[in-house]
């Protein structure tokens, strides 16, 4: 059997009133106006800091050592060269013979990685893929995308055994469509008109595509519990369930007035959502929308029950915010208008490759040390072990310190250091089950902490260095969410 | 285990104005405080036999290596040698000299700290990405600055002790009041006004719950020492000051990594002070430390350090603050100079700097500063952050 063994889920701390971009921006272009708030990453994440998060959510639980591929979907990747899904599963701290792949330059882009796990499992070339898929777009002042889209992330493990969902059939069309597109020199994606990508693209391909779909294999409507698909057109998305001859219990919430359209990650993101409330036996329809479509059906297994509680998942993390009142921060915070630095904020750190690469389980996996003489975890890893009473030479195993909660020791709001989201907040934190250090803490605000707060890690990018084209990431603490 | 106590003197010592020198460069400062130096040494530059020199952040001023004290000053052909130990940089400078002398490998050796820090164009120390924490390191520490690095320190302070974030702030606006008042008698400090508690309160937040009172000048300076074997220290002047002790400690990790360490003191400090009062013969520091200059990089800093020296009891200081003893006219006077907080903070020469002013004040030359009758100082610097750091204490008397 292949399918669904595991889902989860990122939607940033961030959300942001659609009105508050409309008020700064829709002067310039009053027919924008979109209803609703939208999911807004924070200064220091981007489409691969947030898949690791949604990868994370994925795994809780589950041997890393089980996964042998890592596909991960996105057209915001942060690395043209340099393969983004590799980033992601070092820091998932997964083994390295598996396979990697980048999914790009379409918003189907997860749906095809998602099939690509699925044939890769049923054709027994792996036997548990992580699909990643994560949506950043960067949007330009004042246009309609920048009102519509929102940031979040979804992963899905899918697997050949203990699954939660059975995977049945997909079907895939492909067209040449530019509805939206970006050449490789460009920063922002641009639009043909509306109302063609409405009546020629979004409300035929993924009708034709769920069509087929149901045809191969003999899903009557009424068979179908959840019907996921992204929303470009609040009317248009109820209209292609209606004629589809779905009733609206059976098509999956949008996500578009909470999340906003995640771009890739969007189908993904929905069909987490539909497994998390599914039933056993419940008929999963998902599809994806741009340069064509991909429907795939799943069936929910008696096992359905078996992750909630272990993923944080969709419900949780939407219940779980802060504001974004601003809308100067979110252009700042995507970079879209200079900003003032200061001497200081242009000091940034070289990442150095051969260092990088030396410490690669430390920096992105979060992985130190715990002593096998008295089981003292350590971070960074140690060779002489820190603990007073016992400084033994060379008696380590790897630790990883990604996956626990920690406490907030002490903290200071630091109006000195240069952030882009000041003050920077940063902490002393010990770890459940031992191991202290000090962080950076992020999706949290001045005033808002106390000292022995619950905290968790959260995977960020620690600085983006332009004049040298490097992203660098680590790890963060931020207070425990859902 | 053999002890320095009596081995070394210091003869002579320089030490410039404090303070944003834009009309120097480092060389002009290591000149002035070595002139100085010698004039109060009464000897000539061909006496010295060998030196050492202090800067921390030698990527925006001097660069690395004994060189530029050797060109700067035309030492003829000495052993330098360039030493750096964070803010505890200038103290690890003069025990270079202190050491060489106590071997007996020579008679007479300089130790010069000096940092030109008003050269990076913003404020505050330079920024530690630039390398001071090293290559490794940045690329996981937080986004840290000296002051949220000694923030935390109070946050966990006013925690264990249950102290209100006023009743906190209020506490260590004392402790820069002091210190301000001290800087306006001593016309070589960087900054000489007086800032009354109310005004301290009222200053913008820095790293919380710091604001810009609690936290020390980022100056530029040299300070300058000559030190000599304690049997020739008379035949250059009446009033030699004598190396009682000289203790450095250096964090293990365990206070970063492990988590015993409760961030309300400063381990290296309480290990190197205990060393230095053995070393010493000083059973009841509290008593018998006449006056100190500890390294008030931070109110806090000041504070916690006054429990880790002993001089108040653990958890105490508020009341011995309150009660107005480490004041200039107080039982045990801290900083009589201003301190880090107001003579400045040039940090390769900090170290030296505090020292300088336990000599003035052991001669009876610190003017409308001077501690009535002092016995014994002690000089307490301190490099890196509270859980992380390098301490220095020396002790000296006549």
């Amino acid at each position: 059997m292949t399918g669904i063994k595991s889902y989860g889920a990122y939607i940033p701390w961030y959300r942001m009133e659609r009105s508050v971009v409309y008020s700064a921006m829709g002067w310039l272009n009053p027919a924008t106006y979109m209803a609703g708030e939208k999911a807004v990453a924070n200064y220091d994440e981007d489409s691969v800091s947030m898949a690791v998060n949604a990868g994370m959510d994925c795994l809780k639980g589950i041997d890393r050592n089980i996964i042998d591929g890592l596909y991960f979907a996105s057209i915001t990747l942060p690395y043209k060269e340099r393969l983004n899904a590799a980033i992601i599963a070092t820091a998932l701290d997964l083994r390295a013979d598996i396979k990697t792949a980048d999914f790009a330059s379409s918003t189907k882009a997860a749906t095809t990685a998602l099939l690509a796990a699925c044939d890769a499992v049923k054709a027994g070339s792996a036997k548990n893929i992580l699909v990643c898929a994560s949506g950043c777009p960067i949007t330009k002042p004042g246009s309609a995308q920048e009102e519509a889209y929102g940031d979040a992330a979804a992963a899905i493990l899918v697997g050949e055994d203990e699954l939660i969902c059975e995977f049945q059939g997909a079907h895939c069309l492909s067209y040449d469509f530019s509805d939206r597109w970006m050449a490789d020199f460009d920063r922002f994606e641009r639009l043909w008109e509306d109302r063609w990508i409405r009546d020629e693209g979004y409300n035929k391909f993924i009708p034709e595509a769920i069509s087929a779909l149901a045809t191969t294999c003999n899903l009557k409507p009424k068979e179908v519990a959840k019907l996921a698909f992204p929303c470009l057109y609040v009317r248009d998305h109820a209209a292609i369930g209606k004629a589809l001859g779905l009733e609206a219990n059976q098509i999956q919430d949008h996500l578009l007035n909470t999340v906003g359209n995640c771009a890739a990650a969007y189908p993904l993101l929905l069909l987490v959502a539909a497994v998390e409330d599914a039933h056993p036996t419940d008929n999963i329809v998902v599809a994806s929308y741009g340069s064509g479509s991909d429907a795939l059906l799943f069936t929910a297994t008696e096992r359905i029950g078996e992750r909630k509680g272990a993923s944080k998942g969709v419900k949780a993390q939407l219940a779980s915010k802060g504001k974004l009142t601003s809308y100067q921060k979110f252009v700042t915070f995507r970079d879209v208008i200079p900003v003032e630095k200061g001497i200081r904020g242009e000091m940034t750190p070289w990442e150095m490759k051969s260092l990088l690469w030396r410490n690669r389980r430390g920096y992105l996996a979060l992985v130190g040390s715990k002593c096998k003489r008295c089981g003292t975890p350590q971070f960074p890893a140690q060779r002489v072990c820190v603990n007073p009473a016992c400084k033994a030479i060379d008696q380590m195993e790897d630790y990883r310190f990604s996956d626990k909660k920690a406490q907030l020791f002490t903290y200071t709001e630091d109006r000195l250091a240069f952030s882009l989201n000041p003050p920077a907040i940063y902490a002393m934190l010990d770890f459940q089950g031992g191991g202290r250090n000090m962080f950076d803490l992020t999706d949290c605000e001045s005033g808002g902490l106390k000292v022995g707060m619950p905290m968790e890690m959260s995977f960020r990018r620690k600085f983006a260095d332009v004049s040298r084209s490097t992203y660098n990431y680590f790890w963060k603490a931020a207070p425990l969410r859902g | 285990m053999g002890t320095i106590k009596d081995k070394v003197a210091i003869i002579g010592m320089g030490c410039t104005k404090f303070g944003e020198r834009w009309d120097a460069g480092p060389e002009d400062l290591m000149v002035e405080a070595f002139t100085e130096a010698i004039e109060d040494a009464g000897i000539e530059p061909k006496d010295i036999q060998a030196a050492w020199s202090s800067t921390q952040f030698t990527e925006v001023s001097i660069g690395v290596s004994g060189l530029p004290l050797a060109e700067t000053l035309k030492l003829p052909f000495l052993p330098v040698t360039h030493v750096e130990n964070m803010c505890a940089s200038g103290s690890e400078s003069l025990r270079g000299a202190c050491y060489a002398v106590a071997a007996g490998v020579c008679d007479i050796a300089l130790a010069m700290g000096v940092e030109k820090l008003k050269d990076i164009g913003y404020g505050g120390l330079p920024e530690f990405s630039l390398g001071a924490s090293g290559k490794k390191e940045m690329l996981f520490n937080p986004n840290i600055t000296a002051p949220g690095a000694f923030a935390m320190m109070a946050t966990r302070y006013f925690e264990r002790y249950n102290l209100s974030p006023e009743e906190g702030k209020l506490m260590l606006a004392k402790v820069s009041s002091k210190s301000h008042h001290n800087g306006t008698l001593n016309e070589k400090a960087h900054l000489r006004r007086e800032a009354p508690v109310e005004a301290i309160m009222k200053a913008p937040i820095v790293a919380w719950p710091l604001g810009l009172y609690d936290c020390c000048g980022v100056s530029d300076g040299a300070a300058a020492a000559l030190v000599v074997r304690a049997d020739m220290a008379k035949s250059f002047r009446a009033d030699p000051v004598y190396i009682k002790a000289l203790q450095i400690a250096a964090s293990s990790g365990e206070e970063i990594m492990y988590t015993d360490y409760d961030y309300t003191h400063v381990e290296p400090t309480c290990q190197a002070a205990a060393k230095a009062y053995e070393e010493a013969g000083v059973d009841n520091p509290r008593e018998q430390i006449s006056m100190a200059e500890v390294h008030d990089c931070f109110s806090i800093t000041e504070a916690v350090t006054m429990e880790d020296l002993q001089f108040s009891a653990r958890g105490k200081v508020k009341e011995d603050i309150d009660a107005g003893r480490f004041d200039l006219d107080g039982e045990q006077p801290i900083q009589p100079d201003g301190g880090l907080k107001c003579f400045g903070h040039p940090i390769g020469a900090s170290g030296i700097r505090m020292m300088y002013e336990m000599y003035k004040q052991l001669q009876g030359k610190a003017g409308a500063r001077q501690v009535k009758n002092p016995e014994l100082g002690l000089t307490h610097n301190l490099g890196g952050f509270p859980p992380r750091c390098v301490i220095s204490c020396f002790i000296v008397g006549l």
